[in-house]
């Protein structure tokens, strides 16, 4: 049961890491990369808060191994981001619909509706329902998330964002939010020890 | 909520991956979408040794439509069966059924094939084959063979397929002229498993008088549930017909007595769904 050699373009950016054959892409991104913006909720694939997007499409990070995703291009939370760093239109959306509260589920809300956006750019209510029916949020009732998809489409239509996926993102800091465990900074977060396989089960 | 540890194979054949099966034999489980067998590796509830990942299999990656069929090769993602506009023209049912299953995300990596394999009672796919009359063709490094919905699907969570062999193909013959059909469900929460789920084919003559009616059920016994309601003189009595016809079984999600009823008035429901599909 030897390690792996898995090579990902995550965000523009390519990785190559060794890992062994059960290591889930959700804790491939997380511990293996550092990217802790990709959260991970129930880990058997109902609470679509580790959602990505593998070669654009959006899946369950925690529902693929790693090694079966080899030479793919990854986009996480932190690729949704605008160009210069800042908020990208869904983050934007979410900021000005108060689309999060405690934001733990807002990572996969905002992969999913990115994805969901470049194919229906002016989505109906009823359709940004469905397109977040996968997603589920404990907080906020659904519907100012709703609201941010609906302004989110807004915000695109008047200033058509890059490519997530094409578009490096040379910096891989977790601008997702600005508070919460994933506001620790980079040093304090490798200072700790690995959050390891059992943190979660 | 980790998979235990397995050994990983990457076959870029298929005459490799069935070779591998045949190594690894009881103890090896094929890796296609995930979308079932990976939830099922996180709770523990499985441990398979052997994984063989047939995700590289790039030739069963297809949705090919003849006059007669849709052939649907083991690599096609939900999501392609589901958005194949020639499969949708040939046999809409397939986009009706695969819409219901899951979510979006799930649909771009579980693959059409794979959940026939899991023949989990509660899948969608499983009824629409046995509604069709189709069939799985299953490939071992000594051949292959051609089994029918009706053989397939031999209990809760189990199929036809044996530990050396890999389901390739699924095949959905086309039905005859004059033909609707429709799917509907009932799940608590969007995507959630079905507590009760219809597919329904109604064929109609020239008049519009009934010629064929069959209906499949979800989540109300240990496969799907095939019923004909050929002879019921309206939808209503198809309803009671397939109510009576169909033993579900109490759980946590649902009474017996409650599924028994979404059979009745679904069946109704969809029976006139897919008789208003016939297209003159």
């Amino acid at each position: 049961m030897s390690d792996h050699e898995v090579r990902l373009t995550v965000n523009g950016v390519p990785h190559t890491v060794r890992v062994p054959a059960r290591r889930l892409l959700s804790d491939c991104l997380r511990h293996d990369l550092r990217l802790t913006g990709t959260h991970v909720g129930c880990e058997h694939g109902v609470c679509g808060a580790c959602t990505v997007l593998v070669d654009g499409k959006p899946m369950r990070s925690c529902l693929l191994f790693a090694v079966t995703v080899d030479g793919a291009s990854i986009t996480t939370v932190e690729g949704c981001r605008a160009p210069d760093g800042g908020l990208g239109p869904v983050q934007q959306a979410f900021w000005d619909c108060h689309g999060l509260q405690c934001g733990f589920c807002t990572p996969g809300f905002i992969t999913t509706i990115t994805a969901f956006l470049q194919e229906n750019p002016a989505p109906t209510e009823e359709e940004a329902r469905e397109a977040i029916g996968g997603n589920l949020c404990r907080c906020t009732g659904y519907q100012n998330i709703v609201a941010s998809v609906l302004r989110a489409a807004e915000l695109m239509r008047s200033a058509p964002p890059p490519d997530p996926v094409s578009d490096p993102v040379s910096d891989p800091v977790d601008h997702e939010l600005s508070f919460g465990v994933d506001g620790v900074s980079r040093d304090e977060l490798h200072d700790q020890p690995s959050p390891g396989a059992g943190s979660r089960s | 909520m980790k998979p235990p540890a397995f050994t990983y194979h990457r076959p870029t054949t298929v005459t490799e991956a069935l070779r591998t099966l045949a190594e690894v034999g009881p103890d090896g489980k094929v890796l296609a979408g995930g979308q079932s067998l990976v939830p099922v590796l996180n709770m523990r509830l499985a441990a398979p040794g052997h994984l063989v990942d047939i995700n590289r299999l790039e030739e069963l990656s297809y949705v090919r439509v003849s006059d007669s069929e849709v052939r649907v090769g083991a690599l096609a993602r939900h999501a392609d069966t589901e958005r194949d506009e020639a499969a949708f023209a040939a046999i809409p049912l397939l986009r009706q059924a695969t819409a219901h299953v899951a979510h979006p995300a799930v649909r771009n990596r579980g693959t059409t094939v794979g959940s026939l394999a899991h023949a989990d009672p509660a899948a969608e796919l499983p009824a629409v084959l046995s509604l069709l009359s189709g069939s799985v063709v299953l490939a071992s490094s000594s051949g292959r063979r051609t089994v029918g919905a009706d053989d397939f699907f031999v209990g809760p969570l189990e199929s036809a397929v044996r530990p050396d062999e890999l389901a390739v193909e699924a095949v959905f013959p086309r039905p005859p002229a004059r033909t609707g059909t429709a799917w509907l469900e009932i799940s608590r929460r969007r995507g959630d498993y079905a507590l009760c789920g219809v597919g329904a084919l109604v064929t109609l003559d020239e008049d519009r008088r009934v010629v064929a009616a069959r209906a499949c059920f979800i989540s109300v016994g240990p496969t799907p549930v095939l019923v004909d309601l050929t002879d019921a003189a309206d939808w209503a009595e198809a309803g009671a017909l397939a109510a009576a016809a169909v033993d579900p079984e109490d759980d946590i999600h649902a009474t017996a007595a409650y599924r028994r009823h979404l059979v009745r008035v679904l069946t109704a429901r969809a029976c006139a769904r897919a008789a208003e599909a016939v297209h003159e």
